[in-house]
């Protein structure tokens, strides 16, 4: 019976989110559309329908890799909020790298590419990390200041010095074919960044559990000075894990130009790095579960066009939704499981049985009675 | 950028440019000093000012005056205070990632509702407070017009500042404030209730925050749009960081902030061939050499951003 409560316990992000969604439905019921109707719109057009699944499922490439990029950095007790800018600059060195280098064979220019836009990341992801690590400085707040820095940046480049000639708006020349990411799901644009995202999330699952790398990332996040006890050079570690948490973002910026836009447009994330935030905590900071959470987020945003187009309702009541979510998941992660009042509670009733009987208790007795 | 100097109404209009956009990140700044010295992070401003911009659109547009309109902001913005202190402080949950989660929640909500409710009127400009000059005061020459000549929530602002200052320095709450957020076991020892003062800080901080956000509707651009907080909630952590976490010395750094924003917009029309991304990266760049530059000497509240728990480690 414990155990019963221990495992309802354990999924109590899943009941949040349900609780999150319930209460969602007020919202809608504002609007006067049905609750149900809309739900039901949105997870068909999310999961059940292959162009809605390839929608959704590019949506989950930025947003996987954008948690990957906030849960790393959080084990070692930093909360990076930068990885919308890490995506912007990823973005950009990558598109810099597929319009500017010289004419390679694929197998080496778009690896290239690919890690040019991780190194983007990297670099801006590491300038919060070292004035973090050696100068205090709050790193929430520097990440919040360089996210606007790098969209800002992007906006001028992509207007100003990589902007194609006589472009209505902000892009740059469009990327040769050779160099865009290879399509999963044929006639979609669902491309591969989606399959390399699951499989960081795999190696970060089991650089973190079972490396020496993990534990110390683990223990400095747990506790900095037993860390620095044991000998964990702390600082180099703080920027270490802040360049990697941006090459997460960075290549996610990558494979948005090189996979899904092919040119680099002014303000082309519409806040993948924010759902980075929400996709740690729908994970509970573990990095096997951040795709599930990934692409049941992206599920939400996919199909919320297609709700919007089928019963009028504004797709923006998804945003409220998805912040009613992370609160939601917030506070059930903050409530704790007192094992020992549910165990005392549980005995208490099972002295409530002897004293006074319980018929199911009784049959039963009888029954491993009567097989003796 | 010579003519200014040698113009003395160029430079007029540059500096109550620079004040007027200043106004609302003071506002957050000093909500964002009394929350952080009782050692709650308040990263939510962002969200508070956007509830805040929201409440006054909606309530001055259902009930015909900037008045209702600036009593729904703090509402909306009190609102998002309580969801705060329950996470932050009843909860004990990271206080960052409460905030955050309240920005998102703030993001969403006001652009869905902002559309139910006002609807295609969104766009049409709504009653705000006009500014009024203080006789006698407004006549100082060149200053006068500039500082005395504002809107009622300016001047709420200039009697907010040494308010706010006396309130944490000279008083006992004010005492009790700092200790909590410098060593809440000893407050909790001498049997100040640390949930109660920090979640009434927490509330006077959004509730502040809520009157930066109603300023931006009420005194300036007249309309609601979606995410027209714009991370000024961000730039206004940044100044209590740079201010000391001082009132004094926040209300400074936004005139900071204020002045460097005001000098981006001046140059975006002096220099259109200029791509103005360029320019509107200043602030932001700004308050990130501010904090690198000047903070490193810096002594944050010792208790931020650590839950308290009676008897906990």
């Amino acid at each position: 019976m414990t155990n019963l409560v221990r495992y309802l316990f354990l999924l109590r992000p899943v009941w949040a989110v349900l609780m999150a969604l319930i209460v969602g439905s007020g919202l809608i019921l504002l609007a006067g559309v049905s609750p149900l109707g809309a739900y039901g719109e949105l997870f068909r057009g999310a999961f059940l329908d292959y162009w809605g699944l390839a929608g959704t499922l590019v949506k989950t490439s930025p947003i996987l890799l954008a948690g990957l990029a906030v849960i790393l950095p959080l084990r070692a007790g930093l909360l990076n909020i930068g990885a919308e800018g890490q995506i912007y600059m990823g973005a950009l060195f990558s598109a810099a790298a597929a319009l500017y280098l010289p004419q390679m064979p694929t197998f080496l220019a778009l690896p290239i590419c690919v890690l040019a836009g991780a190194l983007g990341g990297g670099l801006w992801g590491m300038i919060p990390g070292y004035f973090k690590a050696y100068h205090g400085l709050n790193e929430v707040i520097l990440t919040i200041l360089m996210n606007f820095i790098a969209i800002n940046l992007v906006s001028y480049v992509a207007g100003g010095p990589m902007m194609q000639a006589g472009a209505p708006y902000p892009y740059s020349e469009e990327i040769r074919p050779s160099l865009w990411l290879p399509i999963i799901l044929p006639q979609t644009d669902a491309h591969a960044g989606v399959v390399i995202g699951v499989a960081l999330a795999m190696i970060m699952y089991f650089v973190l559990r079972y490396s020496t790398t993990g534990f110390a990332l683990d223990t400095i996040g747990r506790n900095v000075n037993a860390a620095r006890y044991a000998g964990v050079p702390v600082r180099p570690y703080l920027v270490g894990v802040m360049f990697v948490a941006g090459a997460l973002g960075g290549l996610a910026g990558a494979f948005e130009v090189l996979g899904v836009k092919y040119r680099l447009y002014h303000h082309f994330s519409p806040g993948f790095g924010f759902d980075g935030i929400v996709v740690a905590f729908l994970a509970a900071l573990n990095p096997i579960l951040a795709p599930l959470a990934a692409f049941f987020l992206s599920g939400l945003k996919a199909g919320a066009l297609v709700m919007q187009r089928a019963t009028g309702l504004e797709s923006t009541v998804i945003e409220a939704i998805q912040g009613l979510v992370i609160i939601f998941v917030a506070a059930s992660l903050g409530l704790k499981l007192d094992a020992e009042k549910w165990a005392a509670r549980l005995r208490g009733r099972e002295r409530l049985d002897r004293a006074v009987g319980d018929t199911f208790r009784k049959q039963g007795a009888k029954d491993a009675d009567a097989t003796e | 950028m010579l003519t200014l100097l040698s113009d003395p109404q160029a430079l007029a209009d540059l500096l109550g440019t620079s004040l007027r956009l200043a106004v609302p990140i003071a506002f957050a700044a000093i909500g964002g000093v009394i929350s952080e010295r009782s050692g709650v992070f308040n990263v939510a401003l962002e969200g508070c000012i956007l509830g805040g911009a929201f409440g006054a659109a909606v309530g001055t547009y259902l009930f015909g005056t900037p008045v209702a309109g600036l009593a729904l902001a703090v509402v909306v913005a009190l609102i998002a205070g309580l969801i705060l202190a329950g996470l932050a402080v009843g909860l004990a949950i990271n206080q960052l990632v409460a905030g955050i989660a309240i920005n998102i929640l703030m993001l969403g909500m006001t652009s869905y509702l902002a559309r139910l409710i006002l609807g295609a009127d969104a766009t049409t400009t709504m009653p705000g407070f006009e500014p009024f000059a203080l006789p006698g005061l407004s006549a100082i020459p060149f200053f006068g017009p500039i500082l005395f000549d504002v809107d009622v929530l300016t001047y709420a602002l200039y009697l907010l500042v040494p308010f706010c200052w006396w309130a944490i320095y000279r008083t006992p709450w004010g005492l009790s404030l700092r200790a909590i957020g410098d060593y809440p076991v000893a407050a909790d020892s001498a049997g100040i209730s640390v949930p109660k003062v920090r979640t009434f800080a927490v509330l006077i901080s959004c509730a502040l925050a809520g009157m930066g956000g109603a300023y931006i509707v009420l005194a300036q651009v007249h309309v609601f749009t979606e995410n027209m907080s714009a991370g000024k909630g961000f730039i206004a952590l940044a100044a209590l960081i740079l201010g000391r976490w001082n009132p004094v010395g926040a209300f400074l750094a936004c005139l900071f902030f204020g002045f460097s924003d005001a000098l981006q917009l001046r140059l975006q029309f002096s220099a259109p061939d200029v791509p103005y991304q360029l320019f509107s990266m200043v602030p932001f760049v700004a308050s990130f050499l501010a904090l690198v530059v000047f903070a490193g000497k810096v002594r944050p509240p010792a208790a931020i951003g650590t839950r308290y728990i009676r008897g906990g480690k």
